[in-house]
């Protein structure tokens, strides 16, 4: 098993006359995580979208555990290990809590109308596992209370937080969390840095965008910034800070 | 070949007609995101108005060129009251409910028009007064007859009004800025209520205007003329682009030449497996076809998502 | 669903049990045509409850529904009537007009359902003008659906020797052909019913939800919503297909005029007025819809003699009037549905701030 989970070489994306990427090549590492910085408009959403499926790069690809990555349609990604949240929080506000879990469950189960229809033993226990699960997630992000509630009735911070766990229940080899600390303040930006530790330590690599840049620089094992589509550094946190490229596309020299 | 330009003539009379009905659908849609489905009543309640009108007027020695023109008018203004309350009374207090709850009071709407118009006028199909002198015309090879040819103009010269308003009108331009962003263009101080009523009251305008049209072309009217009618044209707004004018008049002339073409042809091209009492079917699957390959019509944009 | 057990479910359960059973007796005090009405009205549950999957849980507007269920008519009446000659059994033809109906289903699923709403919908009514137009016109050069004037003499549901037509002596009792009927739609319906159920609680329910909430985050999850929309097109057109076998054999004859658009608005009001997504509103939708404009046509015409001394107004068209009215007024005051699930009526009731669209 080769230590690079998800190569990107050479990506490049445009729209109309704007180069949203320009090929943009980084790798990131199994187990470890990885930040994506840079400011508005860098292109950091848009590198995302290309790898999780949403849109198709007009040059260059990526290379996902070995394999080259054919995510033609977003739900291919999730299949292959990849799983998402989103910038501004896609749940499904009608589902409760445990619903929107379970859904997230689906693509590693597989119950049909038949199994639906008849109730068998085997959809029986898989829909007893997928609950199982459901509740061991969320009890993981620490909103087990909120289980039976509509997810469009719980706090901000929750929702985040059940987004994340209806992303870990597809099983992700790549966790990419999009601005998942935007609106929170500093004490759930720090139950935010120990939810992400925890999910490093049990073995799942993130990928995390963010404009936080205290979060991303003490949490990140390597941080790859962006300006204008392409890739200004790719390095651990420390280096990344002092370079003055970084400094100048921040800070607009 | 001999029928190939006769029926390219019949085309395009339906399809002004059709272009007529559609921009009402479009204007509606492409600033409410409703599909006004009454739109195909207030076609039929233009017709059976001004046959109404004119026969009263003419019946009490007016002659007809002029009692058609009052009947026209008063068809006109009738239906633009329509159209009016159809949106301040229905479809205003459903504003910003999810969009199933306007449509499934748009269907109702067109039922209940409908059934009143036939409680009305009865069942008959109702002959329509011949508004214009019967006169031929020849040429390479084709007939068409004077009534076609004000259809084809008339149209063409309202359809250019259309244009002249959306563009060059403040009015115009609050409709154009309410379809982009209702709120932001609320917040520019464009009146949001008065602009969806205007697009309510001229699409009602030239719905009468269709319907007179429809009439005088047919020569009959009936309570159920507007239902079949105002699908097609809607189809044709959704051929080419819901919610863009030029979309729409594209496609409803597009759509009455491909009907006349394949009423024409259909017989030899399936060995007279299919007749052209199928040229209903037509509209739909021509819209099918083109949906699949361009599934926001044919000048639609993509609206992509942005995640 | 823990506590059917209870003793008052139970006894819940047993007072419904002995109202379904004694109702065709009840109903039939009024005359056969009343219970022909009831059977209609169970029918149509099958078809709203069929519908309930496409629109209320996947939430994909379907304006063409009927012909499922025309698909499903015909081909009884083609497998089991004098005009092919064929007299195919009943648990023959019941799946094979499922089947037929399930592919016609993912025939018109397939390249439509990535459109967006509003446009799926004008396809989907297309389709069922299609299909009309169709019916209608198909008796020549080859005869296959004999036009205008529909198939008869269609085999009634027989099994064994025992037909559902006609009136039978059953443990000494006398039942009528609708009475029979009757209690093989309340069957079968039950049957639909809880499918349904077990189908909306199931991994595939909660896909349709998913869709129907968030369809760029169910794919985000992995969902491959363009097959579990075919799914619910297929899954829906199904029971339509089997509503049409029976409908087929218990009216003796069917005809092209029975599925126009205007049914299809019915079945979709069943749906949208009962409570969308909700079984048991659907349910509550269907027999009321079906019921109501019965009753009115019955008053109607006394109360008019009575009022005026003539017939006003026909009463189909005030029939249809009403309806109309009734839509209206249903999505102003009640847009969740007469019904509504509990969640569905708060999301709908809770009016939204004044925004355009």
């Amino acid at each position: 098993m080769s230590d690079i989970l998800l190569q990107a070489n050479a990506v490049a994306k445009h729209f109309g006359g704007v180069k949203a990427l320009r090929d943009v090549s980084l790798s990131i590492r199994r187990g470890e995580v990885y930040g994506l910085i840079g400011p508005n408009g860098a292109g950091k959403t848009t590198f995302f979208n290309c790898m999780t499926g949403l849109y198709i790069p007009d040059g260059g690809g990526f290379t996902f555990d070995g394999v080259a990555l054919q995510a033609d349609a977003p739900h291919r990604a999730a299949e292959l290990g990849i799983a998402r949240t989103f910038q501004n929080i896609r749940l499904f506000g009608n589902m409760t809590a445990l619903e929107n879990v379970m859904v997230g469950r689906h693509v590693r189960t597989k119950a049909g109308v038949f199994g639906a229809m008849f109730l068998n033993r085997a959809t029986r226990d898989e829909e007893a596992a997928i609950r199982q699960r459901a509740v061991e997630l969320l009890h993981y992000v620490d909103i087990a209370d909120r289980a039976d509630d509509l997810a469009k009735n719980l706090s901000y911070g929750d929702q985040r937080r059940l987004e994340i766990a209806r992303a870990l229940a597809t099983e992700p080899k790549l966790l990419c969390l999009d601005e998942p600390a935007a609106g929170m303040n500093a004490t759930e930006t720090e139950e935010l840095r120990v939810l992400i530790e925890g999910i490093r330590k049990d073995g799942t690599t993130v990928l995390l965008i963010e404009h936080d840049v205290k979060l991303v620089m003490g949490l990140c094992d390597r941080v790859a910034v962006l300006d204008y589509g392409a890739l200004v550094i790719e390095d651990v946190p420390a280096v990344v800070q002092k370079d003055q490229r970084v400094i100048e596309a921040y800070l607009g020299a | 070949m001999d029928i190939f330009l006769q029926q390219i003539i019949n085309g395009l009379v339906q399809g002004s007609i059709y272009a007529l009905v559609a921009l009402g659908y479009t204007m509606v849609y492409g600033i409410m995101g409703l599909i006004n489905f009454a739109h195909g009543e207030v076609v039929m309640i233009g017709a059976l108005i001004s046959i109404t009108v004119t026969s009263t007027l003419a019946a009490a020695g007016m002659p007809l060129g002029l009692a058609g023109l009052f009947g026209l008018v008063t068809a006109m203004l009738t239906c633009m009251a329509l159209g009016w309350s159809l949106e301040r009374i229905a479809y205003r207090p459903l504003r910003g409910s999810p969009r199933l709850t306007p449509l499934i009071t748009a269907i109702g709407m067109s039922i209940v028009l409908q059934n009143l118009a036939m409680i009305f006028w009865g069942r008959n199909y109702m002959t329509f007064p011949p508004l214009l002198p019967k006169v031929n015309f020849e040429f390479a090879g084709t007939h068409f007859t004077l009534v076609q040819v004000v259809i084809v103009l008339l149209s063409a010269a309202l359809m250019a009004g259309l244009v002249f308003l959306v563009y060059r009108t403040k009015l115009g331009m609050a409709m154009r800025a309410t379809a982009q962003n209702p709120a932001v263009a609320s917040l520019m101080g464009v009146n949001i209520n008065r602009v969806i009523a205007s697009a309510f009251v001229i699409g009602s305008a030239l719905a009468a205007v269709a319907g007179v049209m429809v009439g005088s072309y047919y020569e009959i009217a009936h309570y159920q003329m507007g239902f079949m009618l105002g699908l097609k044209a809607f189809t044709a707004a959704v051929l080419g682009g819901i919610g863009n004018l030029a979309g729409a008049m594209a496609g409803g002339i597009l759509l009455g030449i491909i009907e006349a073409l394949g009423a024409g042809y259909i017989g030899d091209f399936t060995g007279g497996f299919l007749g052209s009492h199928y040229q209903d079917i037509f509209a739909f699957v021509v819209l099918i076809v083109v949906l699949m390959f361009k599934p926001s019509g044919l000048f639609g944009e993509k609206t992509g998502d942005r995640a | 669903m823990k506590n059917w057990l209870s003793p008052k479910s139970m006894t819940g359960i047993a007072l419904i049990a002995i109202a379904l059973i004694v109702l065709p007796h009840v109903v039939g005090m009024g005359g056969q045509a009343w219970v022909r009405i009831l059977n209609f009205a169970i029918l149509y549950v099958f078809l709203a409850l069929g519908l309930n999957i496409v629109v209320g849980f996947a939430g994909l507007l379907d304006l063409g529904y009927i012909a499922f269920y025309a698909v499903g008519a015909y081909t009884w009446a083609l497998l089991a009537s004098p005009h092919f000659g064929l007299h195919f059994p009943v648990w023959a033809i019941l799946p094979i007009g499922a089947l037929m109906a399930c592919v016609f289903g993912v025939l018109l699923g397939s390249p439509t359902l990535k459109l967006r709403g509003d446009y799926l919908a004008i396809v989907t009514l297309g389709f069922g003008e299609i299909i009309r137009i169709f019916l209608n016109n198909l008796n020549s050069p080859v005869n296959i659906t004999n036009g205008p004037q529909g198939i008869t003499l269609i085999d009634p549901v027989k099994v064994g020797d025992f037909s559902f037509a006609g009136t039978s002596q059953i443990f000494g009792m006398t039942m009528t052909g609708p009475q029979k009927y009757y209690y093989l739609l309340v069957a079968l319906a039950l049957l639909v019913i809880i499918i349904n159920v077990r189908l909306q609680h199931s991994r595939i329910g909660r896909a349709w939800q998913a869709i129907r909430e968030d369809e760029i985050a169910a794919k985000a999850v992995g969902i491959n919503t363009r097959n579990i929309k075919l799914l619910a097109f297929a899954m829906g057109a199904s029971f339509g297909g089997i509503a049409g076998g029976i409908f087929s054999a218990m009216q003796g004859f069917v005809s092209p005029e029975s599925f126009s658009l205007i049914e299809s608005i019915m079945v979709l009001a069943m749906v949208v007025l009962g409570g969308m997504g909700h079984i048991p509103g659907v349910i509550l939708g269907a027999v009321l819809l079906t019921f109501l404009p019965e009753v009115l046509r019955y008053a109607v015409t006394p109360v008019q003699m009575a009022l005026f001394g003539k017939i006003l107004v026909d009463p189909e068209s005030l029939r249809m009037l009403v309806f109309g009215l009734a839509l209206v007024l249903v999505m102003r005051f009640k847009p969740a549905g007469l019904w509504p699930s509990p969640e569905r009526s708060r999301e709908l009731s809770e009016k939204p701030v004044e925004v355009v669209k």
